[in-house]
């Protein structure tokens, strides 16, 4: 028997997990682009007419390298740390599906694709907590 | 230039570059980073940064069209998401250590080697041929709905070796913000023998975890500014859904042509301005 044949009790098939999996991605890169495109507003409407200079690096001194800065930035309604949020939930939109891939992977009983699953999980948070400025 | 005219331009420029590679398949990423560093005089930090985040939005977008189609095999994708991401980590890490020119260098090298993949023919579909013990061991063979309805089965090859090569595709996502679509098709279609239409979705439904993986490093550092990714990210995934909405009708082997173009001359002079320090 084909490995991509298989039902379970539930029935949870490899094609219904892609149809989720679909509306998952999907719903995430729509609300990330809806703020990013709302912190848009708000940073062209007080900055837009300033002069726009990216020649020269200046990233290492931003304040909205980290989660808990971005958070800070939102809650002062800045709309660069605005838009930040919108790239970390984009960001965080792939996260969510290895999540979801693990959950149904282990519906499935398939350990050892849970396994590999949990092995890109770690990878990714590790680049999203681990890794020190 | 002021911030308003900059969004503008750079998002009217993302939008293009979204279009023109979703309608080719090559990727948008590949033009939007000279884009920003040749003609917006960005620095290369911040051009890898904004082009690495709008591949997460663009692959993600179109592998939540593809997955319904039933072309993409999750196993195949999940194994090799084990290879592509420790490789983005490891190229992220070397992006914040080596000169910006030698980037630069690195990135027109890569976009000659993107033109020269696109304008070979696709490979012939591989026969069902005998099955890998490892790929059966993992569960990695699969099907595809057949033009005639019939589910067509396929087995999968050279495990190993496709995934050193997704090593390598994540170790370039992640030192150049790209997606690097182009090194992932040729690890599964040419070392895995996958099927074309099962190995550009699959390609397609990874892109968007091995960017994940370099853009906490990315972002730590400081190289994803939202003054650029904000025009980046939402003209390059404007673009690249107006071109999935036209592709049928598109006269796609002319536009190839053109966008192939377009990626040498922006490669070699990737090159120069790497070599000339001026990048």
């Amino acid at each position: 028997m084909n490995a991509l044949e298989r039902k379970n009790s539930a029935g949870w098939d490899d094609q219904r997990i892609e149809l989720i999996i679909g509306i998952l991605l999907r719903s995430g890169v729509l609300l990330s682009a809806s703020v990013v495109a709302l912190g848009g507003v708000i940073y062209l409407v007080r900055h837009g007419h300033a002069i726009a200079s990216y020649h020269v690096f200046h990233g290492d001194a931003s304040p909205l390298r980290s989660v808990g800065g971005i958070v800070l930035g939102v809650m002062q309604r800045s709309g660069r740390a605005i838009i930040q949020l919108g790239l970390l939930l984009l960001i965080g939109t792939p996260i969510a599906r290895v999540v979801f891939s693990a959950l149904a992977f282990a519906r499935e009983r398939d350990y050892l694709y849970v396994a590999f699953t949990l092995t890109v999980l770690a990878v990714l948070l590790y680049s999203l907590l681990g890794a020190k400025p | 230039m002021s911030i308003l005219l900059f969004t503008a331009l750079v998002g009217l420029g993302s939008l293009l570059a979204g279009f023109l590679g979703s309608l080719t398949g090559l990727g948008g990423g590949v033009v939007i980073v000279p884009l920003l560093a040749l003609v917006f005089h960005v620095d290369m930090r911040y051009a890898i940064g904004a082009s690495l985040v709008s591949v997460i939005a663009t692959s993600s977008g179109a592998a939540a069209a593809y997955v319904r189609e039933g072309y993409s095999n999750m196993r195949i994708g999940m194994f090799l998401e084990i290879a592509t991401t420790l490789g983005a980590l490891v190229g992220a890490f070397i992006a914040t250590r080596v000169a910006t020119s030698t980037i630069a260098i690195v990135f027109g090298c890569v976009l000659l080697y993107s033109a020269y993949l696109s304008t070979r023919s696709r490979p012939a579909e591989p026969v069902d041929g005998k099955q890998d013990r490892l790929a059966r061991m993992l569960h990695l063979d699969g099907y595809y709905p057949g033009s005639d309805g019939k589910r067509q089965y396929y087995t999968v090859h050279h495990v190993p070796l496709g995934f050193g090569f997704m090593f390598g595709a994540g170790t370039l996502s992640g030192l150049l913000g790209i997606g690097s679509g182009a090194v992932k098709v040729l690890a599964m279609d040419q070392a895995m023998r996958v099927p074309f239409k099962v190995s550009t979705t699959t390609s397609n439904f990874m892109i968007g975890v091995t960017a994940a993986a370099s853009a906490g490093v990315y972002l730590a550092r400081g190289y994803i500014d939202p003054g650029i990714a904000m025009p980046v990210v939402l003209g390059a995934l404007a673009g690249s859904m107006l071109g999935a909405k036209v592709l049928i009708k598109a006269r796609t082997k002319l536009l190839r042509l053109v966008f192939g173009a377009v990626i040498v001359v922006l490669g070699a002079e990737m090159i120069f301005n790497g070599f000339t320090g001026r990048i």
